[in-house]
């Protein structure tokens, strides 16, 4: 059953959008905001420990600028996305990775997406949809034109194959 | 099967059966008992004892008009059901949408000779997706099965001096087969809603256990023996307790469990003591099995089976429990079943490739992570409480119990790839076996943690429309997952591959 030769995924063909690093940067503000939030609370409700409080804040502004930084970089390095007529594949993550296949003649959905922050960049997202509950392929921080684009082929692809697709 | 010579399906409009008249007023009353409690209690305060009597009228012959309301028909395209007084509701399926017909009778409805039917749409994950028709003979029942299943429209593949309905036995429940019922731990689950109901008791109620005469001697007991053979007393009450009720809910639940093969394409099996249930599943919607055992089961030698069928999700809403296609028996036996449903033997007793020395490595490194957290946790908590010493050596047991699943889960760890099935076997707690037809398989998700990318491996994950949804093998090397991936799915990875 195995052979010899080594077998290799390659990446993707294509990048998302360059938008998307700072959609990404964006993103996580939030989540560090709160943080902040909750580290200016427990300094407003306690008079001593001065040199936690400070170690605190400049851990907290180290860590959170790090991943500023670099979790949008890297996050464009790894997201690629393909689509040939016959498959999808995509891959996303920094820390953790994901590569995801699945074939177009099992395709149930295409929709675009655009949120809030996402139309600030002018970016919108696809979803692929299979039968299955497990197999969503979400491709994010493409350009609007792109997105439009892609669903268009896709959903011309998926009309062109038939059955339950299950 | 009389019935199947009529190849026509008739369209009229259908009632429930007349005997729910009696049903129905029955079922209702529990459901609108507090209101019913309550207008009794408030109306005998203010000497309107009637209040009751007349709101217990008002149910019943809600149940009743019940009947009068609800009519279902079957069209070449349809089922569709209408009920409702005041609100008129017409509910509308499609016939080739009908994965299951889930046919079920409670101690009520078997003492008046009636079934609930339920059709099962694969969209059990979403409420109220399917059709219930609750109150027909099991004559009608079984017409309904025949003509949801058998007679629908779009049924190919099945020469017409086939349907000659054959049904075949593929297996039936041995009362031997019982005694794996106290290794199921189907019992904790039995313990923990009766623990549950009694701390409820004792807290809302106010019902003091302790002046409930067995109880307190008990306790007395308990308070003059050494604490740790207290401790072992209720551990072994517990376990026995526990044993009972798991072999009380084997009974309940399988008794009388038939596999059987329709010659038209459905498995159909039938079940259960006081509550009876029979589902059909069709065959062209199965995309593999699973075995599975317990750790406990799996240690006298026991494991069930369970279908992968499209449309089915294992342990979700109203078809719930409608997979298994074997109850807890001898694990030769689920084999033996397995390869008859799948109608091919060689996936299911294959042996499996194992994943090698990093992915056991993982496990140990995973296990004793949590272990050693566990541990500091109640470490932080002894210094904060100023807890006993007992606290830390207690939590040390956490050490041989983590190494022990580790050693299991890497032994356990395999996949092979068999005449087009995907084998994937998996766990310790429950070990899972699934065998997955490879055109069941409508897309791959390859998964690689900073950490697996370190030690070059990936996991793989099948999606399908069936069963669990995605089956996973977890921590191979990359290259073999790919390989797999691959073989399994002829092409879909081509134009993606460089070797």
């Amino acid at each position: 059953m195995q052979s010899e030769t080594v077998l290799r995924l390659r990446p993707p063909r294509h990048r998302v959008s360059r938008k998307a690093i700072g959609y990404w940067t964006v993103r996580a503000l939030p989540g560090w905001l709160i943080v902040t939030a909750a580290q200016v609370i427990w300094l407003l409700n306690d008079d001593g420990h001065r040199a936690w409080h400070v170690a605190g804040f400049v851990a907290t502004a180290i860590v959170a600028a790090t991943h500023l930084i670099v979790m949008p970089q890297w996050r464009y390095r790894v997201h690629l996305w393909e689509t040939t007529d016959e498959a999808v594949y995509m891959r996303s993550g920094w820390l953790n990775q994901e590569s995801r296949i699945a074939p177009v003649s099992r395709i149930q959905t295409v929709d675009s997406e655009r949120g809030p922050i996402e139309q600030l960049f002018g970016l919108a997202n696809v979803t692929v949809t299979t039968a299955s509950a497990a197999g969503p392929i979400k491709i994010h921080g493409l350009d609007r034109a792109t997105a439009d684009r892609l669903v268009d082929e896709l959903t011309a692809n998926t009309q062109a194959t038939r059955g339950d697709a299950t | 099967m009389t019935v199947l010579e009529a190849t026509q399906v008739d369209p009229s409009w259908r009632r429930l059966s007349r005997r729910m008249l009696l049903v129905h007023p029955v079922q209702e009353v529990p459901r609108a008992l507090p209101a019913i409690i309550g207008l009794l209690v408030a109306g005998s305060a203010n000497g309107h004892a009637w209040w009751g009597l007349a709101s217990l009228v008002v149910v019943m012959a809600a149940g009743v008009l019940r009947w009068f309301t609800t009519t279902y028909r079957i069209t070449p395209d349809n089922v569709q059901v209408r009920r409702g007084l005041v609100r008129r509701r017409e509910l509308s399926v499609p016939r080739d949408r009908v994965r299951t017909v889930d046919v079920t009778a409670h101690a009520i409805h078997r003492l008046v000779g009636l079934t609930r039917v339920t059709v099962g749409t694969g969209r059990s994950d979403r409420k109220d997706g399917g059709i219930k028709l609750d109150g027909l003979t099991p004559q009608e029942a079984a017409r309904l099965r025949v003509e949801l299943l058998h007679l629908r429209p779009t049924a190919v593949e099945v020469p017409q001096h086939e349907t000659a309905a054959r049904e075949t036995v593929v297996t039936k429940l041995e009362p031997r087969w019982i005694r794996y019922g106290p290794f199921t731990l189907s019992g904790f689950v039995t313990v923990g809603v009766i623990a549950a109901f009694l701390s409820r008791l004792v807290n809302e109620a106010h019902v003091d256990l302790g002046r409930f005469g067995p109880l307190r001697a008990l306790g007395l007991r308990l308070e003059h023996t050494p604490l740790g053979l207290a401790v072992l007393e209720v551990i072994v009450a517990c376990l026995i307790f526990v044993a009972i009720a798991s072999t009380a809910g084997y009974i309940l639940a399988f008794w009388g469990f038939t596999l059987t093969r329709h010659s038209a394409g459905t498995l159909h099996v039938s079940r259960g003591l006081i509550t009876s249930r029979a589902t059909s599943i069709e065959e062209r919607r199965l995309r593999g099995v699973e075995v599975s055992a317990p750790f406990s089961l799996r240690a006298v030698g026991g494991a069930r089976l369970i279908a992968i069928a499209t449309g089915l999700r294992v342990g979700r809403g109203a078809e719930r429990g409608g997979t298994l296609l074997l109850p807890p028996a001898p694990e030769t036996e689920a084999e033996r079943v397995a390869t008859e449903v799948l109608r091919v033997a060689a996936p299911i007793t294959a042996p499996l490739e194992r994943h090698g020395p990093r992915a056991t490595r993982r496990r140990y490194t995973r296990a004793l992570t949590v272990v050693v957290v566990l541990i500091l946790l109640v470490l932080a908590l002894r210094w904060l409480i100023d807890g006993p010493a007992w606290m830390w050596q207690a939590a040390l047991v956490l050490v041989p119990i983590g190494l022990a699943l580790a050693v299991d889960r890497a032994r356990q760890l395999g996949h092979a790839l068999v005449d087009g099935w995907l084998v994937t076997r998996q766990g310790s707690f429950v070990r899972r076996r699934s065998t997955l037809a490879g055109d069941g398989i409508i897309g791959w998700n390859l998964h690689r943690s900073f950490f697996q990318r370190r030690a070059g491996l990936a996991t793989l994950t099948a999606t399908t429309a069936a069963g669990r949804q995605h089956y996973e093998v977890l921590d191979i090397e990359l290259g073999t997952a790919i390989g797999l991936a691959d073989a399994t799915t002829p092409g879909l990875l081509t134009p993606f591959l460089t070797s």
